[in-house]
């Protein structure tokens, strides 16, 4: 056990994490030049495309120091905030962290959130100064920050680049000298803990864990505390480049285990693997992960429900955290209310359906999940649609979750970054300083501004030089209404959205006006009406058609011409009805991009 | 039968609304001519032999031709095919070319049908539209063409622009009424991309124009014609009996054409191909002995298509006995089965197997045709 070092490398968004794991598995010659590919953790299609890191990875190098054979388990995390469950549980199964921050950038939100995750598990940090070869390198300044953050000595950051590989041998051996190795009891009841499961179609689901206590042979008879159930541990061994199989993984050690489980969802991040004979207690910090934000998934073609069944089910076997229920709407027919942990978590899943399944669908209006409760009984309902907002009249009150949201912006971009977020509802609780340059602000804000466009609208507003981070803190009254959209009288329950009282009239009028534009002309005048309950908020109309026949039909004319209808028509079979109004999926979908 | 298309692509100068392809640099005019000549060459025996009943000079401006260019054109075909006694040769023509001398040249071609590009008879119009011509040379170049004994002429005329009240709008159709013009092509202004019109419009220049007062223009128009003893033959085609277009009748009867010069099409009954809309590069190949082309071959569904698409613009209207005879029966009866609900609004008219389009129904004829689309 002596010899273990287990660690995990965090830091904000893009700071380079992958790209330094990469040089730490060449250096170990975990993987040979011939392996070799940029951000070879990164191994999803998608993960390589949009170049971020979605699920934890990880890999054990072996490596020789001083004459002693030392294993490095290593675990490379996502940045990004809708992953920080799977983050936290990455760092409960490690002693140490590299902590990376960007010499260009500086210390960034999530630097600070990923931070605090590992010191509350007493993790030792490593501070790294990384891309250390951009010209926009500045180091003294970083340092100071990261000094001040972290209250380090100044010579113990490492100056490195995962580009050239600078500073690669010092991280190899602070890790060794600086992280502690694994305590634990070898002889005591079985305790390891899951902080990741990966789908593999031949051999079902691969749960990887870190054994705290005790230690786990191939055949074992275990159990999955949170969930209960008992498996034979088929297959248990090391995450090398390729799974290698071992027949025990003692204390203190990473690795896999294969036992014949079918669905994602019996794997659950954070839960204990124990033995059936000798069980140990559950650790602590275990969470089911709560999805965020709730939309509906429809398939764009009403017939391909149940191919959209199977895709989303499919799906879920590796992503054990997306959650889903059938629904329908009127407009849309049959389709699925889902839970993602974030925006970018739904539109990774959108995509994936796309690339991985073929299945273009159709998303509605997101939300955050609202607590209602009823007059009568004070009975509590969840309200993940605006379908199942219950009659303004026998509410009680409606409450919404909150978060704390922290913003580091330069201090040129105070002024504007405070005054979206208070647009946006924000109360500000602490404003700091970290250097005279670099201000960290803390809001707290409900969760459903976050949802549309706020990270966009931070971006510009900052020019690029303000990060995020937030948790949820809890709920919190709110005047939520329920506002839907008609199309001559007839309500479209697909653009129904729930929506705080004060921004129903603005977003109602942008509705309005995009689906004038998007709508087509039919053969009838269409008015277009927002409103709250029988209140009309804003309003449109979009002409009848007078005409449509094309001037010139000659010679040249005719192929084009031709090509032209044949897609109208099939424009036309996508479109879905209400009442008498055609509506083609762009307005659906372009309700989720108003600016 | 069939008919020969030759495009010429030269203009004096470009008219904001215009999408065809034209240049206003002349200065390959003669090679392009000789590039002509040589794809007649290469392309002999496109038509199978068949006997040609119609050529016509479209363009750009082919009036830019002089006589004798004309005739080493006419004298190529003759020489290739043979032409029908009585074939209708059409020279399209912009008022300011037909001065005295122009006419009196083509007057000794073989031409014998006059397609004139009026538009409008009011300066503010043409200027607007950028056009070459006054609006007097507008009406000058229709009576010269006249008194050197043109009879069989047609004239365009624009509407649905924002400049054309309808006032102004009845006196132009009453002017060429007046005249005594048996042909008139009349077509709503279209704002097709990339045109200087479309980035006036853009860039809110100009006004968008207005579909209200466009459906009003065709209604007049239909109605002035109508009482005027015009047959209305297709959407925007009118002519006295006896005067229709035989060329582009042609086109609506689903008959052979060979297109010759840049962007030409031609059309064999079971592909058409398209030249390279470019002189440079069509005298470049050709001087190579090849004719630049795409093509594309027709399935029997997307000639069906056409042929729905073609004649519910016609009077003749779509002949459903036909379809069943050349497609099956069961697209016969798809597409009465699919018409019935523009038979019940009165946009479409079933008679003796035929649909034909309503004067209401002539303002949806495209929404028509694609919902008759089978596919
Ligand atoms: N110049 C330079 N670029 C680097 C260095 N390290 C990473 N990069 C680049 O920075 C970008 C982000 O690198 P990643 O390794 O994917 O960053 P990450 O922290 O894993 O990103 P997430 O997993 O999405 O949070 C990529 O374009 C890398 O090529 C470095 O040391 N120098
Ligand atoms: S003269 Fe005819 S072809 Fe030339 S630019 Fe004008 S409309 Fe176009
Ligand atoms: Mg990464």
């Amino acid at each position: 056990m002596k010899n273990i070092r287990n660690f995990c490398i965090i830091a904000h968004i893009d700071h380079g994490k992958s790209t330094l794991a990469d040089r730490l598995l060449e250096y170990t010659k975990t993987i040979s030049a011939r392996d070799a590919q940029a951000q070879l953790l990164d191994n999803m299609d998608l993960e390589r495309e949009r170049g971020i890191t979605i699920k934890s990875h990880a890999i054990q190098m072996e490596y020789k120091v001083a004459g002693e054979n030392y294993i490095f388990n290593l675990i490379d995390t996502p940045g990004h905030v809708d992953f920080s469950y799977e983050v936290s549980r990455s760092i409960a199964a490690c002693e140490g962290a590299l902590l990376i921050v960007d010499a260009s950038q500086g210390i960034q939100a999530q630097t600070i959130s990923n931070l605090y995750l590992a010191l509350e598990h007493d993790l030792h940090i490593i501070p790294i100064l990384n891309k250390m070869d951009l010209p926009g390198a500045m180091p003294e300044e970083v340092k100071d920050q990261i000094v001040d953050l972290i209250g380090c000595d100044r010579d113990e950051i490492i100056p490195a680049s995962g580009k050239t590989g600078l500073g690669v041998d010092k991280i190899i051996e602070a890790i060794v000298e600086r992280i502690p190795a694994p305590v634990g009891e070898p002889d005591g009841p079985l305790q390891a803990l899951i902080f990741d499961s990966v789908f593999n179609s031949f051999r079902g689901i691969i749960a990887y864990f870190k054994v705290l206590n005790g230690e786990i042979r191939k055949n074992d008879k275990v159990k999955f505390v949170a969930t209960g159930k008992e498996y034979i541990a088929d297959e248990v061994g090391t995450l090398k480049l390729n799974q290698e199989p071992k027949s025990v993984i003692k204390t203190g050690d990473v690795g896999y285990i294969i036992s014949g489980i079918k669905e994602a969802r019996e794997v659950k991040v954070g839960d204990t693997i124990t033995k059936v004979d000798n069980p140990g207690e559950a650790i602590i910090g275990f969470e089911e992960v709560k999805p965020m934000v709730f939309a509906g998934i429809y398939p764009v073609d009403t017939e391909d429900f149940e191919e959209l069944r199977e895709a989303m089910h499919k799906l879920q076997l590796n992503d054990a955290s997306i959650v889903f229920e059938p629904e329908s709407s009127a407009a849309l027919g049959f389709g699925f209310r889902c839970g993602f942990l974030g925006m970018l978590h739904m539109e990774i899943i959108q995509e994936r359906l796309e690339r991985e399944f073929g299945m273009t669908v159709i998303t509605t209006v997101p939300n955050v999940s609202y607590k209602a409760y009823m007059t009568k009984g004070k009975e509590e309902i969840i309200v993940n649609n605006p379908s199942d907002l219950p009659d303004p009249s026998k509410l009680d009150l409606i409450e919404e979750p909150y978060i704390k949201a922290n913003i580091i912006t330069k201090a040129d971009f105070v002024g504007p970054v405070l005054s979206l977020c208070i647009q946006k509802r924000g109360t500000i609780v602490n404003q700091s300083y970290l250097t005279s340059d670099r201000v960290e602000l803390v809001f707290e804000m409900p969760m459903g501004e976050i949802v549309f466009d706020f990270y966009d609208k931070l971006k510009t507003i900052s020019k690029g030089y303000a990060s995020f981070d937030y948790h949820q803190i809890g709920y919190r009254q709110s005047d939520l209404v329920r506002m839907d959209i008609r199309l001559n009288g007839d309500p479209v329950d697909a653009l129904s959205s729930l929506i705080h009282r004060s921004n129903a009239y603005n977003f109602g009028k942008k509705i309005c006006e995009k689906l004038k534009e998007l709508l087509p002309r039919q053969q009838f005048e269409i008015a277009i009406q927002a409103s709250i309950g029988a209140k009309v908020i804003a309003r449109e109309t979009v002409k009848a058609m007078r005409k449509d026949v094309t001037a010139k039909c000659y010679g040249g004319d005719i192929s084009r011409k031709r090509k032209l209808l044949e897609k109208q028509k099939e424009g036309k079979k996508r479109m879905r009805q209400v009442g008498s109004v055609e509506i083609p999926q762009s307005a659906f979908m372009a309700v989720l991009k108003l600016d | 039968m069939a008919g020969i298309y030759i495009h010429i692509p030269f203009c004096k100068k470009a008219c904001y609304y215009c999408d065809f392809h034209f240049s206003t640099n002349w200065k390959v005019k003669d090679e392009l001519i000789d590039s002509l000549e040589k794809e007649l060459e290469l392309q002999k025996s496109y038509l199978n032999g068949e006997t040609i009943e119609t050529i016509y000079f479209g363009g750009g401006t082919p009036s830019v031709l002089k006589g004798e260019e004309i005739n080493r054109l006419l004298d190529k075909i003759n020489k290739l095919h043979h032409v029908t006694k009585d074939a209708e040769i059409t020279l399209e023509a912009n008022p300011d070319d037909l001065d005295a001398v122009k006419i009196k040249e083509i007057r000794q071609t073989a031409i014998n049908r006059f397609s004139i590009g009026i538009q409008s008879f009011f300066d503010e119009d043409l200027q607007w539209m950028n056009r070459a011509h006054n609006a007097g040379e507008a009406k000058s170049s229709i009576m010269r063409a006249q008194d050197a004994g043109f009879e069989n002429i047609t004239c365009d005329l624009i509407y649905g622009y924002p400049l054309l009240t309808n006032k102004k709008w009845k006196e132009n159709i009453q002017t060429l009424i007046d005249l005594e013009i048996p042909h008139i092509s009349s077509y709503s202004m279209t704002v097709e991309p990339q045109t200087a019109l479309a980035t006036f419009i853009r860039k809110k220049q100009q006004p968008a124009m207005n579909e209200e007062q466009s459906a009003e223009q065709f209604l007049m128009l239909m109605a002035e014609l109508e009482k005027n003893g015009f047959l209305h033959y297709e959407i925007s085609n009118f002519g006295k009996e006896g005067w229709l277009s035989k060329h582009n009748s042609n086109y609506w009867f689903g008959k052979k054409y060979l297109g010759i010069g840049p962007s030409a099409h031609s059309f064999n009954g079971e592909s058409r191909q398209w030249n390279i809309a470019n002189n440079y590069k069509y005298i470049d190949t050709l001087a190579n002995g090849k004719v630049p082309f795409e093509q594309e071959l027709l399935s029997p569904i997307q000639r069906l298509n056409e042929y729905v698409m073609t004649s519910l613009r016609t009077m003749w209207g779509l002949d459903l006995e036909k379809v069943k005879n050349n497609f099956g029966e069961e697209y016969s009866e798809e597409l009465l089965h699919t018409a019935t609900q523009f038979i019940e609004k009165q946009w479409v008219k079933h008679e003796e197997q035929k649909l034909f389009l309503s004067d209401t129904g002539k303002l949806y004829a495209d929404h028509i045709a694609s919902e008759l689309f089978i596919g």
